[in-house]
């Protein structure tokens, strides 16, 4: 791999000082230390990043630009002329989303005897699910409860969680283990069958089950099997783009093919949007973590239907986003490899924060870094990052401990030609996680009623920021509640309801009031990842 | 820095672009907006199965479009989608032996032991061992084997006996994970507690204090100190 001249003489100080490093003790920093770190350079305090929402039902509230730009937008659909006569697919339990969350619902509103149909935009399976590494977290062991769950969830959470949420999100967290491990998720275990488990960011129990480094992939291939065996009706490339109201209850959704550019009308009984995050969205033009899908969907869709919004002004950026090389940017360098030892170290090769503390800390101390101190060290692309020593694992844990311990890691590393047992990487803070969401009721109903949402789209189970394997404890968790309970509540509807596009006029009516949103259109779908010069030439002739 | 360009031909068409960038980025930098063929852009959903060959070189390779760099003179075509063949099962009614697997895959028989797959597989799987153990029956190294696979189809698709060795993996998974392996006692006994109500009480209490009683608790708390 080359490296600039600057990069080489920067590295050798890292291998100058590991030997010195590896006694040396950093202290943790007392709370107001933190809030001091996080106020000068978490992103969440950053008021130019912010702007507060014009129109809809959380008017008035702050969320980043990014955010506003799509919600406040209009649809592609012109509701005065959109024809919603002709019904495609008529089922009793629409989801929309084919990550965990989506599955999960899809597999219990399935044996509870509804009709379903699942619609998600790329294939089933792709989606922010797949790519969870680390690990979900559940109190299953003996020096475990739910309860000392709820307090390490509601904490880390700065106790802004929604206590029904926590509540259930703990309360289901065995059960839901025993489910996983009843369909064949090939769980880390003991050879007498106890799970093995370690600690995450922010708990004081070991409780963070994983299936080697491809726990949330793991966990998704088997769901997304048991969504075909039971034969349920999948549609890939189909993304929801709008949904379908009577005017005050939702009646089913307008789906899109991408494929042939047709849109397709939906009639439901319930709706569950399962859509996931938005780290596609690029805040403040973060590099993330996410899948090629997490744009924000479910957030759109919802919100003009009259969902408010809750904590969408906190995202969550991983502290350790590969910053070079440049194929690399932005995806995950999983928390363990500092959970093995692997040190954070400036250009001049010194330490500068503790490496386990809450990831909200380490992004901060890590730009502070880079932006106030200037001690980051400049890839060939122009980014400023730090190092993560990793060679430092191999002398503190043996040879071989890499490749054993984060094989995943390492063969993303190798293939492009950098040795990271041997050789320290580049990182710096990406966009990671949508800390809150949709608002929700403990069974996954929104104040919209029949619409559902479950997943990383929905909020308040987290409160100001999430944990590490509470976020695939939580699709399953109340991705099931969802399809339990949209399937119940389809169960009890006699008549399917009148399809109209009326919360849209209405949508529509209130941003030309407000004169917000004239030439925006939402929800994207995809990111535009053409070169402008490229983008701007494009032409639909054929569309 | 001024980046060296290079010529690579998507389905027969030729573009110039950057040397440095991955088949999926350096379709992008030519115009390529993708639908199907891009999911996860991290190796880990194996939506971006690409077949491609080299200048002056007859043989045919394959890799993910996410992870592989271009070459000067590469020929490619992603392969977003493969029709394989997919059993469906009730997993409770199966039994964790060959018999399950050849019965619902019989084409595992017509493995050819020519070790195509595994000179294909992205992950550097051992594909030909594992689907070998499981048409052996030991379906616990088929697991164990193939735990790494994306589904990428990679391996199907150059398959001469025309197996699904990835739905075959997978399945062998599941069998294993499900049935030979055995369950966790201590989670079992948890899910009976939780039955019986146990926590309830003290989680009620929890969620009816205010803030900064649930802060001094959250201080307070003991760490149980990693291993
Ligand atoms: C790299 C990475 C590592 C992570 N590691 C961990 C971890 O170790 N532990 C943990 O607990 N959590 C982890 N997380 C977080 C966790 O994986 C996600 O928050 C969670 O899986 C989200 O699940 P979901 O079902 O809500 O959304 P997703 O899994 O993202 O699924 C949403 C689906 O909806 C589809 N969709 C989007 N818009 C539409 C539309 N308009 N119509 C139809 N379909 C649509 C998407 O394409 C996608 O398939 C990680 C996340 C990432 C990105
Ligand atoms: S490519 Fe097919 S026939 Fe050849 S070894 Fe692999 S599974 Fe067997
Ligand atoms: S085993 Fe086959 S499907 Fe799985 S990663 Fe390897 S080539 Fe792809
Ligand atoms: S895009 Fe997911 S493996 Fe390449």
């Amino acid at each position: 791999m080359y490296y600039t001249p600057d990069m080489q003489k920067s590295m050798e100080l890292v291998e100058k000082t590991r030997k010195e490093r590896q006694k040396q003790q950093m202290p943790l920093l007392d709370a107001v230390g933190k809030v001091g770190l996080l106020e000068s350079h978490h992103p969440d305090y950053i008021k130019r990043i912010f702007r507060k929402l014009k129109v809809g039902p959380s008017k008035n509230t702050l969320t980043p630009k990014e955010f506003a730009d799509v919600l406040e937008a209009r649809s592609m659909i012109d509701p005065a002329k959109f024809d919603v006569s002709k019904i495609d697919y008529d089922v009793d339990v629409l989801i929309v989303g084919g990550g965990g969350a989506g599955a999960a619902a899809a597999i219990v509103a399935h044996d509870a005897g509804a009709d379903v149909l699942l619609v998600t935009k790329l294939r089933v399976g792709d989606a922010n699910t797949v790519m969870a590494q680390g690990g979900i977290q559940g109190a299953a062991k003996a020096n475990d409860s739910p309860a000392i769950h709820y307090l390490d969830v509601i904490g880390g959470g700065w106790y802004f969680n929604d206590p029904d949420l926590v509540e259930a999100l703990v309360g289901d967290a065995p059960d839901v283990l025993a489910w996983l491990e009843k369909l064949g998720v090939m769980f880390d275990k003991d050879p007498d069958g106890t799970m093995l488990t370690i600690h995450g960011g922010g708990t004081s129990r070991m409780r963070m089950h994983a299936a080697r480094d491809y726990t949330g992939g793991e966990i998704m291939k088997t769901l997304k099997d048991e969504v075909q065996n039971r034969d349920i009706p999948c549609i890939e490339f189909s993304p929801a783009y709008e949904l379908l109201t009577d005017g005050k209850k939702v009646t089913g959704a307008v789906l899109y093919n991408m494929e042939t550019r047709e849109y397709l009308i939906a009639r439901a009984k319930t709706v569950i949007l399962a859509t996931g995050g938005a780290g596609r969205l690029h805040v403040d033009s973060f590099p993330t973590t996410n899948h090629y899908g997490a744009t924000a969907d479910g957030l759109v869709l919802g919100y003009r239907a009259g969902v408010p919004l809750v904590f969408m002004d906190t995202i969550q950026y991983h502290p350790t986003g590969a910053a070079y090389p440049e194929q690399l940017l932005g995806q995950l360098v999983t928390e363990k490899v500092r959970g093995l030892g692997g040190q954070l170290v400036n250009a001049k090769g010194n330490r500068f924060v503790y490496e386990l503390e809450t990831r909200d800390v380490e992004a901060a101390a890590i730009i502070r870094e880079c932006a106030e101190r200037k001690n980051g060290v400049e890839t060939p692309s122009g980014y400023s990052a730090v190092w993560l020593d990793t060679p430092i694992i191999e002398d503190i844990h043996g040879p071989g401990t890499i490749k054993k311990r984060l094989p995943a890691m390492y063969r993303q590393y190798q293939r492009f030609g950098i040795d990271m047992s041997k050789t320290p990487i580049l990182i710096y803070p990406t966009q990671h996680y949508q800390n809150g969401g949709l608002k929700i009721k403990v069974d996954t109903e929104t104040p919209v009623k029949n619409l559902y949402a479950s997943g990383e789209v929905g909020g308040g189970v987290h409160g100001r920021n999430r944990l590490m394997g509470n976020s695939l404890l939580d699709v399953v968790v109340f991705g099931k509640r969802a399809g339990a309970a949209a399937a119940e509540r389809a169960a009890s509807i006699r008549r399917p309801g009148k399809l109209t596009l009326g919360h849209l006029k209405k949508f529509h009516k209130e941003l030309t009031a407000k004169r917000v949103g004239r030439n925006r259109v939402a929800p994207i779908l995809l990111p535009e990842y053409r070169r402008p010069e490229k983008a701007k030439n494009k032409v639909d002739i054929l569309a | 820095m001024a980046s060296e360009m290079v010529t690579i031909y998507v389905m027969g068409k030729a573009y110039e672009v950057p040397h440095d960038l991955t088949i999926m980025k350096a379709m992008e930098y030519a115009g390529y907006r993708f639908i199907r063929g891009c999911g996860c852009r991290g190796a880990f959903c194996g939506a971006c199965g690409t077949v491609y060959r080299t200048k002056d070189d007859y043989r045919l390779k394959v890799g993910l479009a996410c992870q592989e760099m271009v070459q000067d003179e590469m020929y490619l075509t992603e392969i977003p989608f493969f029709p394989g063949n997919k059993a469906t099962y009730n997993l409770d009614k199966l039994k964790p032996n060959s018999e399950t697997v050849l019965k619902l895959y019989p084409e595992v028989f017509r493995c050819l032991s020519c070790n195509t797959c595994t000179k294909a597989c992205p992950q550097d799987i051992e594909v030909m061992e594992y689907i070998q153990a499981a048409l052996r029956g030991d379906i616990a190294k088929a697991a164990d084997l193939s735990f790494d696979c994306l589904l990428c189809g990679l391996c199907a698709a150059r398959c001469p006996a025309e197996i699904v060795q990835y739905n075959v993996a997978l399945l062998c998974r599941r069998l294993y994970s499900s049935k030979i392996a055995p369950r966790a006692k201590d989670l079992e006994k948890r899910v009976k507690e939780m039955k019986r109500g146990k926590y309830d009480k003290e989680i009620a209490g929890l969620k009816s204090m205010k803030r900064r009683g649930l802060a001094e608790l959250y201080e307070a708390r003991d760490i149980e100190p990693a291993d």
